[in-house]
């Protein structure tokens, strides 16, 4: 049987004004309509959210997992990239 | 129950207007919360078994907040549970159509699709209720109805409108559910008693709203609602149809067995 399987939708949920949408998780639905309705039933029924957006799983580009050495290694020793040398006034101390 | 010359149905003597209005509204949710809750495990996809099991829960909230006021009303010291677990069929006031089998899931969507078209203008015209707290549950539970109105039109809209075998299934549900919906617009005198005291609305008064809801999202699904006939069911007056009981056993069974059981 040829079983035609609803699309994957990632699921970003925003907890609190202010603050940013976080990937939860995903699920599968029909169309974007009913993916935002499951995202709301299956992702918020605790409180957890105040805004949902959701993306089709297909449509996210993602980065090469094998490309990792070229992509992110040669950040580990620049050290100057980190704003660690500056004295901050006490009143800016948690920035 | 008294059938008068002129046609119309008395209510039950025993029960005040008022105990009756509220118990139409509660029994209607909590039955049709009792079937929503038979999906959970069994819904087509995990999705909608939580959203079925999420309304399931919303309208057992609604029904225990209404029935713990029906028992306060009546004033014979009933709680919500010697309300829900511990009447007999007759007593109850649910709507007929909550009762019915779920079917498949595109009978079930229907059914609570027509039911809740009903339960939105209903709420928002209780928030005026010179019952407080009545009105005070209208307020909570109009937007969990607005949700789940708008649940069910958007699939009775994509099984109305999908495959040729979903919508054969969709307009035979709406075929055989739209008579059950005719009741609910009949004159009744519960309701003239209950807006001659300000208390709620006449469920006749709703029809229009209802029909606004219904309509559009009918349409837009390519489904058409059968001729009216003269067919009535009768749950609004206590009489029910033949699945009530079977329902009433599997929910009122633990009370009966093991009374005053708690978890």
């Amino acid at each position: 049987m040829n079983r035609r399987e609803w699309p994957l939708w990632e699921v970003f949920i925003r907890s609190r004004n202010g603050l940013d949408h976080k990937h939860c998780g995903s699920l599968h639905a029909p169309d974007a309509r009913l993916a935002l309705q499951n995202a709301r039933d299956v992702y918020t029924r605790r409180m957890e959210g105040t805004s949902i957006w959701v993306v089709r799983a297909d449509h996210i580009v993602a980065s090469d997992p094998d490309a990792k050495p070229e992509l992110f290694d040669p950040a580990a020793d620049k050290i100057y990239r980190h704003p660690t040398f500056y004295q901050l006034p006490e009143d800016v101390d948690h920035m | 129950m008294i059938r008068s010359a002129d046609g119309a149905i008395d209510s039950n003597p025993d029960m005040t207007p008022h105990v009756e209005y509220l118990l139409r509204i509660g029994d209607s949710v909590l039955v049709l919360g009792q079937r929503l809750s038979e999906w959970c495990g069994h819904a087509p996809v995990l999705e909608e078994d939580i959203a079925l099991a999420n309304i399931a829960l919303d309208l057992i909230g609604q029904s225990r907040l209404l029935l713990t006021h029906a028992g306060t009303v009546e004033g014979q010291g009933r709680d919500e549970d010697a309300m829900a677990f511990l009447r007999p069929e007759h007593a109850f006031r649910n709507v007929t159509l909550v009762e019915l089998p779920n079917g498949d899931f595109g009978r079930t969507v229907v059914r609570g699709f027509l039911f809740f078209a009903l339960l939105r203008p209903l709420w928002d015209a209780l928030l005026t209720s010179q019952d407080p707290e009545l009105a005070a549950i209208a307020a909570k539970a109009r937007k969990e109805s607005a949700y789940h109105v708008q649940h069910m039109a958007d699939w009775v809209v994509r099984l109305g409108d999908g495959t040729e075998e979903s919508h054969a299934r969709a307009q035979r549900a709406l075929d055989e559910l739209w008579p059950y919906t005719a009741e609910w617009f009949d004159a009744h005198v519960v309701d003239e008693a209950i807006a001659s005291a300000g208390i709620g609305v006449r469920w006749s008064a709703l029809r229009e709203a209802w029909q606004q809801q219904v309509m559009p999202i009918l349409t837009e699904a390519t489904l058409v609602p059968p001729a009216p006939t003269p067919f009535r069911s009768e749950g609004l007056h206590g009489r029910h149809s033949e699945h009530m009981g079977h329902l009433l056993a599997q929910m009122q069974y633990l009370q009966r067995s093991y009374p005053g059981a708690r978890w």
